[in-house]
């Protein structure tokens, strides 16, 4: 029997073999603990599927990303000849298209790191020292920096504290400050909510975590009426330094109530910030940033992301300001804009439009309100086409309003209509293929971007 | 209503805590009559009956403790020491209002006298009281953070979330449930099921008890005992206050949903006379010298009357202040 290395989460795709806890001609039980797995969210064990002898070990310990449905070990169980004919490992599903139809995957993956280092904003950034990492670790050492800096700052949410964090990002935060400045809460999101507010109208800076923003809805009430208005209704009397944060959008088939973008409910409320950093370095300083912002900060990441590394200043004080949008590509022909995952399928789209012969200006505008007008304009100025790529449903969006502000702003430069590629208006469906059709995908962006182009 | 009293406090105190029952009343007629003028917009929901609530609390308050409420909130802002003056100017809209005419009757804030809200969302203000509870613990304040809910929130999903978050985390929280038997319109017989409301909380492992809120005596002792076992214990507590508004949910309820025997037999026990009989016969304070203190509060009023009409309307420039710091 061949033993395969398991997905253990929804988002995994590689994991490393940590450790063997068994050698070749061990026999083992059912149930038995075979290897140590860590996976994109935690060390897992893996069990012996049967009882039997192992007969080979097929990837050392210590080997890092190895693929889901590796062969990894071989069990010889009782009355079963080592098979020769395998167990067809599953095949990852093809991609498929909008149309549904199959087609290969051939995206080229453009490099987040190599765009950023092109566009720093810290004038004294080149001195500072740098590290590769992933957006899991940015968002940890942000929290761990600040909650150094400053005592005031404290961490809540479900399992933040002894179970290191349902996507680690808070991994080992509960060792470095202790249970009274890191803190597990019951399943209670608009009791503890409420009372991250109430601790930061009191002075306090909580960073209030969302296991996920689908679980923040149960809070919606305490978001919107208690930390978004609170300053003023009372005439600047009571300001709220909260930070809320968690992962928002889709990750990867976990259905309709999992898998939702919460950016155009939150950035209609007047008084909340709202941020959607698209990469590591992006969120480790807005995320800095947010934290030392006196008002209240919803801080929208991206599973899919977590894992994605960019170089990261290791600097106490690089902080990215709440506002400034991201010019990553500049050219001359289109404008397209995206936030968090929508810049990453803007990316995936790239080379089939430069294949156009289009050179596209890339906004990645980070942070959602208060939105960086300035930036968007002065491209759509020079480009007069745009294309806007959001996650979230397109029926009243906030890619809706952002192109009532461009063409408000910007009437006289535009060249087309302003051309929308939102997720579809449907409870997110739970089947593969249907999943990816609900999403926006690059064929739909790259025939926005032929059509405000006017090609065929 | 004889009751002795077991708190020591002078006949000066008394007078005091008096003054304060007295000036939220006459405050509060004041309203209703100037939102009869059309003087004061939206909603406007009067403390009238429940005077011996706040100011029994009170009495038991260390300046530095924290209070926060819901929307029925003037009594409780009074009673914290605001000048009646920024209430009323907040209650006609005006520049000089304490929340600068932004806020309104349910939301009134006082950082300087402890006062966190004025909230306008029934049960919300409970779990940030739990909240503004943790942050004097996380600081080693010695501070109770006192919580005032109605008979209303408590079927309220989130004060229970609250409710087991204080008990859990041992925080030193004093809630007040201010059951005037209620809902806007909806009697308790008819949202509540079960037995007394407090004990909805005790099953969190939160002790608690319930007092006769019309009484000032009543609630002062108990809010001394609550204080002293929060202090010694290092747990939240509850009081539930049997209480009673004389006046409608807000200035436009008809009153439709009792009747007006069962109002006036409540009137027999109003809080604010009840204190003033037991200062005369029990205490012998001298009618006099309550008599100089109500024509006092009386004049007061006709001046904070004055200051809530004359102060301007906010300058058209307020209307984009103040929502980002």
């Amino acid at each position: 029997m061949k033993i395969l290395l398991p997905a253990l989460s929804p988002t995994m795709e590689t994991g490393n073999l940590v450790k063997w806890l068994v050698k070749e001609g061990d026999s083992v039980v059912s149930g038995d603990i075979l290897a140590e797995i860590e996976t994109d969210k935690a060390t897992m064990e893996l069990e012996s599927p049967d009882d039997g002898k192992v007969e080979k070990i097929l990837v050392k310990e210590g080997t890092e990303n190895i693929s889901v449905n590796t062969e990894i070990a071989l069990l010889k169980v009782e009355g079963e000849e080592i098979e020769e004919i395998s167990e067809k490992p599953i095949e990852k599903s093809p991609q498929v298209s909008s149309n549904g139809s199959e087609q290969p995957a051939t995206e080229v993956k453009i490099s987040m790191n190599s765009l950023l280092n092109q566009t720093k904003e810290n004038s004294d950034e080149k001195n500072w020292s740098e590290k590769e990492i992933s957006m899991r670790e940015a968002l940890n050492q942000a929290i761990e920096e600040e909650m150094k800096y400053d005592k005031d700052v404290f961490l809540l949410g479900e399992e933040v504290a002894e179970y290191d964090g349902a996507y680690k990002v808070t991994q080992g935060l509960l060792n470095k400050f202790g249970s009274k400045r890191v803190l597990d809460t019951p399943i209670s999101e608009h009791g503890f909510t409420g009372l991250a507010i109430g601790a930061a109208m009191a002075g306090l800076k909580p960073i209030c975590e969302f296991m996920t923003f689908n679980f923040s809805m149960q809070a919606i009430d305490q978001i919107v009426n208690s930390a978004a208005k609170s300053l003023y209704m009372s005439g600047g009397e009571i300001n709220v330094p909260i930070v809320f944060r968690g992962p928002n959008g889709a990750a990867a088939r976990v259905g309709a109530q999992h898998s939702q973008c919460f950016i155009s409910w939150f950035s209609h409320i007047p008084g909340l910030i709202v941020i959607a950093p698209s990469n590591a370095r992006d969120a480790k300083g807005l995320l800095k940033s947010s934290i030392r912002n006196p008002n209240p900060v919803v801080f929208l990441e991206h599973e899919l992301l977590y894992k994605e590394k960019t170089n990261v200043p290791e600097e106490r004080d690089f902080l990215i300001p709440i506002g400034k949008g991201n010019l990553i590509k500049e050219g001359t022909d289109v404008t397209i804009i995206g936030f968090s995952m929508s810049v990453q399928r803007i990316l995936n789209a790239l080379p089939s439009i430069e294949k156009l012969g289009i050179s596209p200006d890339i906004i990645d505008l980070r942070s959602i309100k208060p939105l960086d007008e300035e930036l968007i304009y002065k491209s759509v100025k020079k480009t007069n086409r745009v294309v806007i790529v959001e996650d979230g449903f397109g029926s009243t969006s906030f890619g809706s309003h952002l192109s009532y502000l461009i063409q408000s702003n910007c009437f006289d430069f535009l060249d087309s209509e302003i051309i929308k590629v939102s997720g579809k208006d449907v409870p997110m469906p739970y089947a593969e293929n249907l999943e990816k059709l609900a999403l926006p995908n690059t064929d739909e962006i790259v025939s926005a971007v032929k059509k405000v182009s006017y090609i065929n | 209503m004889n009751k002795k009293n077991k708190n020591n406090f002078t006949n000066d105190q008394l007078l005091k805590f008096y003054e304060k029952m007295f000036l939220i009343r006459k405050f509060e007629e004041k309203a209703a009559q100037l939102y009869g003028a059309g003087k004061i917009g939206g909603f406007c929901h009067l403390y009238i009956g429940q005077e011996a609530v706040v100011i029994g609390i009170l009495s038991s308050i260390n300046s530095e403790d924290t209070v926060i409420t819901a929307y029925r909130d003037h009594g409780h802002i009074l009673a914290r020491g605001v000048d009646p003056k920024l209430v009323m100017a907040e209650l006609t809209g005006r520049k000089d209002g304490i929340s600068k005419g932004k806020g309104g009757s349910m939301h009134m804030f006082s950082k300087a006298n402890r006062f966190y809200g004025g909230h306008g969302i029934v049960g919300a203000q409970v779990p940030l009281g739990v909240g503004i509870g943790f942050a004097h613990k996380y600081r080693n304040e010695k501070k109770i953070s006192r919580v005032y809910l109605g008979d209303g929130a408590m079927s309220n999903g989130q004060v229970f979330e609250a409710f087991n978050l204080a008990s859990l985390w041992d925080l030193p929280v004093l809630f007040i449930i201010e059951n005037n038997k209620y809902g806007m319109g909806t009697s308790i017989g008819r949202s509540a099921a079960g037995g007394e409301l407090y004990e909805r909380a005790t099953v969190f492992g939160i002790k608690g008890e319930k007092v006769d809120g019309m009484n000032f005596f009543n609630v002062s002792e108990s809010a001394i005992r609550a204080r002293e076992y929060i202090e010694k214990n290092s747990k939240p507590y509850i009081i539930e206050m049997d209480t009673y508004r004389f006046r409608g949910h807000s200035m436009s309820d008809p009153g439709l949903y009792r009747t007006k025997d069962e109002v006036n037999k409540m009137k027999e026990i109003d809080p604010v006379l009840m204190m003033k009989e037991t200062l005369l016969n029990d205490y012998k304070i001298q009618e006099e010298s309550i008599k100089n203190v109500e024509s006092d509060i009386k004049k007061q009023i006709k001046d904070v009357e004055k200051f809530s009409l004359e102060s301007p309307l906010p300058d058209l420039k307020e209307l984009y202040t103040e929502v980002y710091l």
